[in-house]
């Protein structure tokens, strides 16, 4: 039908008067000058800005709001930080302080937070595309796919790009970087920072050079096929090994161990005990010196109701007869460098006495279904050289010390950049999401599902530990290294201070640093001891190496008793007492005692009346009950006072983040409740205690 | 143009049938006992991460008359627009619970969850249950009172930290003591936090943090405990002057 009405149409008719033309090109003209002002028209971000202004019609500050509406596109430009937003064009309510109650996206107020809108933009934080001005092209970046929304569980990753150090506020993402650096991760994979520092594994995995003389093949064959059957909390994770491939690792790792180097301090070989010889009394006495010892504030065990209890700093110790033999036991406990020059255990001075009812205990805690199924025919030298390959191709040495393999470098891939890891370049795994947090949590907990002949081994993370993990790595952008320098909050610089001389020997046979932080280096189990020398009185500090107690009575983790000579002690107080003092503190500046009664009596009254300060510490047992700072019945005895004094003028100058709170005291109130404690010198029971 | 209408009637069919599939729960649930109340087992007022499941599952009970657990109830879960649920439907087990993983939407504040199940007659029997996401703010919040306030605030006493509250002569407020911390404004907390009680006539046990806490972290504190308050904590909004 329309065929012919196309041959009666004819371009030389239409052309033929100027003035037709002129008519026929200036309507043309004109339509396509009209489409993009009604492009822009019929805009998304207009629609939006239609509904804002419904929406604020009907409230209360209507007209506040209205005078603060600008119609048009908003755009916050930061040019050193190469941010383009344009987010507010249709996010109108953001930075509108009364329109914390709406629920309605996109115009609800931004939650608070510690930063600027204006000064960091929107993407830094959210990625997106910020120059985008439709909701596609912004949040599902359909132009850009690398850069999509991050979802709103990761967002604490957002806050490492530039924190480096933890945050009080981002737990999650300070979970996943101890998670990071004590799960063996930072081993094979580099994490460089924008500071030019590299992040630094912080797990202990032991030496493997004399381990024949620790634990037998068939123990390790039964470890290397599941770690976490013999202890749910083990660090190492499953490396999926075949049957074969344990068998020669095993062999392979038995072949190559060295004897332990002679010591005066090693024991002759302790007799093999079988468990149902063990007398019970010494069991009993072991048990008791196990808790005594406070074994588990590092160590976990099972108790007899079937919870697993204790630290988890050092191994569990659950079965721990049926793993080690008895003679490694002995010279493990006797003093365990010998073993392990670098682990983390203090050198306890146990006596004999002692160290045979300790092993008799932790003999008679045995796991032999561990083992029973493990078989193994003697290595023959192929499954041994098998063995050797196989331990380098895994990367045993990446954490292990293990004799004649070396560590290589950049065993695994380079992570400082893996936030911004283009997708382009990621292969998923059919039906799983295509984005990046959906690839690194499923890479943390499936590696080897990514394909054939990875060596990644798979860990046992709880879901909000991997999404710790997750956020971690998120944070590690592209963006992190070119953003504006004076944004980055580096980490502070890492301390490997270790004290000198004798009483340094000394210190590090005890291991103090797995527990006590000394100028900036050190566990933070127990006190820093970097202001020790300015805080305590000597002869307490004498005292309490003989026989610690504890100054805070709720505590379950405290000091253990080491039994120190008389001369180590002597070495020991002379060396904290002149090395670790603080400026701020005179220790002569303030006697020990003989302050006027009637300024003692003063301290006491503010002590329990304008202070109150009872309710966390306690004076009189009998009528104190303050249960949070340390008792302070013999402080007098304890501390000295012009520490008190300073403690008392503003803790935090002390004690950076102790939570005894700065009460403003003027000097003179200061000054009597000093009096008032220093008079505490409690009996010489209690001093003791 | 007519003989392509049975086509085109077939294809929109199945364009239908297709939809109406696609949006019929996977399995289909049958309720092979009816309770008749709803109790929260465990798992509610949780606090969360924005957009993330809840550390532990919401544990629901469906009890008949006599407070005994009925098994095979059908109960289920929705919320607001961005909570979801896994699963959405449950059947209870032997002892009478549903538990069901819930993820919170992606903005910080409190979302209430509508449990529902029915009884004999068909009625529905509701219950509500409140969940908590912690943004920055309340996060930071939950930290410092985690550090600073809840050896005293908290009466749970835990191995790891025993709790102070049960041994001062003025007991303190739980932090979701809604009835007592709502009748006070952020500026009578803040007062409180920075100056201790006596600031206003209250316990002098409670001592004075102005020196210790930063202002952003009393805000923070402030924020958390509006979170967590229950009866839930209603702002009070601009108060303009009428005429």
């Amino acid at each position: 039908m329309r065929a012919p009405e196309k041959s009666r149409f004819s371009w030389r008719a239409l052309f033929h008067d100027p003035v037709q033309l002129f008519g026929v090109a200036s309507f043309v003209l004109l339509m396509v000058l009209a489409i993009a002002p009604l492009k822009d028209h019929f805009s998304e971000w207009r629609r939006y800005q239609k509904q804002y202004l419904q929406m604020i019609r009907n409230r209360r500050d209507a007209v506040t709001l209205m005078r603060r509406f600008q119609p048009g596109i908003h755009q916050i430009w930061i040019p050193n930080a190469g941010v383009v937003d344009r987010c507010e064009t249709c996010h109108l309510g953001l930075q509108q302080a009364s329109l914390g109650d709406v629920k309605t996206e996109p115009f609800g107020k931004h939650p608070p937070i510690p930063h600027q809108l204006t000064e960091f933009g929107c993407v830094v934080c959210h990625r997106g595309q910020g120059a985008a001005t439709t909701v596609a092209g912004a949040h599902d970046s359909t132009k850009a796919p690398n850069e999509p929304l991050l979802p709103a569980r990761y967002m604490e990753a957002s806050c490492g790009q530039c924190h480096h150090a933890p945050l009080m506020g981002t737990p999650i993402l300070n979970q996943g970087r101890v998670l990071l650096a004590g799960y063996g991760c930072l081993r094979c994979h580099t994490v460089k920072l924008p500071d030019g520092s590299t992040m630094t594994a912080t797990d202990d995995p032991p030496p493997l050079t004399h381990i024949a003389e620790k634990t037998s093949r068939e123990w390790i064959y039964a470890w290397l096929k599941n770690p976490q059957s013999w202890s749910a909390t083990a660090t190492m994770p499953n490396f999926l090994l075949s049957d074969a491939e344990a068998r020669d690792i095993s062999a392979f790792l038995i072949a190559d161990s060295a004897p332990m180097p002679e010591n005066g301090a090693s024991p002759a070989p302790a007799q093999a005990v079988q468990p149902a010889d063990l007398p019970a009394a010494q069991v009993t006495a072991g048990q008791a010196l196990y808790g005594e010892s406070f074994c588990a504030s590092c160590h976990a065990m099972q108790n007899e109701a079937g919870n697993v209890v204790g630290g988890d700093l050092a191994p569990e110790l659950t079965g721990i007869g049926s793993k080690v033999k008895p003679e490694w036991l002995k010279s493990w406990l006797s003093d365990p460098h010998v073993y392990d020059p670098g682990t983390l255990m203090p050198h306890f001075r146990w006596t004999s006495q002692q160290l045979t009812s300790l092993m008799d205990f932790l003999e008679s805690q045995t796991n032999s279904g561990f083992t029973a199924n493990v078989h193994l025919d003697p290595a023959t030298p192929e499954q041994i050289a098998h063995g050797r390959q196989l331990v380098n191709e895994y990367g045993c040495a990446e954490c292990h010390e293990i004799r004649g393999v070396s560590k290589t470098d950049n065993f695994a891939p380079d992570l400082s950049r893996i936030g911004s890891k283009p997708l382009a370049q990621i292969v998923f795994v059919a039906g799983m999401a295509h984005t990046l947090p959906a690839y690194l949590s499923a890479k943390i907990q499936h590696p080897r599902e990514f394909g054939p002949g990875l060596r990644m081994p798979q860990y046992t993370f709880t879901p909000a530990q991997v999404d710790a993990l997750t956020t971690a790595l998120l944070a590690l952008t592209d963006r992190s290294f070119t953003m504006p320098r004076q944004w980055q909050v580096a980490l502070p610089k890492p301390s490997n201070y270790r004290p000198a001389g004798r009483a340094g020997e000394l210190m590090a046979d005890l291991n103090c640093q797995t527990c006590h932080r000394i100028n900036g280096n050190g566990g933070d189990m127990a006190p820093d001891l970097s202001a020790e020398g300015s805080s305590v009185q000597r002869q307490w500090l004498y005292h309490f190496l003989k026989d610690p107690n504890t100054i805070r009575p709720t505590l379950i983790r405290r000091m253990p008793k080491f039994n120190l000579s008389n001369r180590e002690r002597t070495i020991l107080t002379d060396y904290i007492m002149t090395v670790y003092q603080i400026p701020q503190v005179d220790r002569d500046s303030m006697p020990e005692s003989g302050y006027p009664p009637a300024l003692v009596e003063q301290g006491k009254e503010l002590f329990y009346s304008k202070y109150d300060c009872q309710s966390c510490h306690m004076v009189n047992p009998n009528t104190d009950q303050g249960y949070v700072g340390p008792v302070l019945t013999s402080v007098g005895s304890r501390l000295n006072a012009a520490w008190i004094y300073a403690w008392l003028k503003d803790p935090q100058a002390l004690r950076p983040g102790t939570i005894d709170p700065n009460r403003n005291m003027s000097d003179a109130d200061a000054r009597a409740l000093t009096a008032f404690l220093m008079a505490q010198k409690g009996s010489g029971k209690e001093a003791n205690q | 143009m007519t003989r392509y209408v049975p086509v085109m009637g077939m294809l929109a069919l199945t364009i239908l049938a297709g939809c109406s599939h696609h949006a019929k729960p996977a399995p289909a649930l049958h309720a092979s006992a009816y309770g008749s109340a709803l109790a929260v087992s465990s798992g509610d007022k949780q606090l969360g991460t924005p957009g993330a499941p809840l550390p532990q599952p919401l544990v629901i009970e469906v009890n008949d008359d006599q407070g005994n657990g009925v098994q095979g109830a059908l109960v289920k879960f929705s919320g607001p627009a961005g909570v979801s649920f896994n699963p959405a439907a449950a059947l209870s087990d032997s002892n009478g619970e549903v538990s069901t993983n819930v993820t919170v939407g992606d903005s910080s504040g409190r979302y209430t969850v509508e449990v529902i199940t029915t009884d004999k007659k068909g009625k529905e029997i509701p219950l509500q249950v409140n969940e908590l996401a912690a943004g920055y703010q309340e996060m930071l919040g939950y930290e410092v009172q985690k550090k600073y306030c809840s050896r005293c605030h908290d009466p749970n006493s835990t191995p790891e930290q025993v709790s102070n509250y049960g041994n001062l002569a003025v007991a303190p407020h739980p932090f979701d003591r809604g009835n007592t911390f709502n009748k006070l404004s952020d500026a009578d907390l803040a007062s409180i936090i920075s100056h201790g009680g006596p600031a206003m006539n209250l316990s002098a046990l409670m001592p004075d943090y102005g020196s210790t806490l930063s202002k952003a972290d009393i805000r923070a504190v402030i924020a958390y405990i509006r979170l967590v308050s229950n009866p839930p904590f209603q702002a009070p909004g601009m108060v303009y002057a009428t005429r």
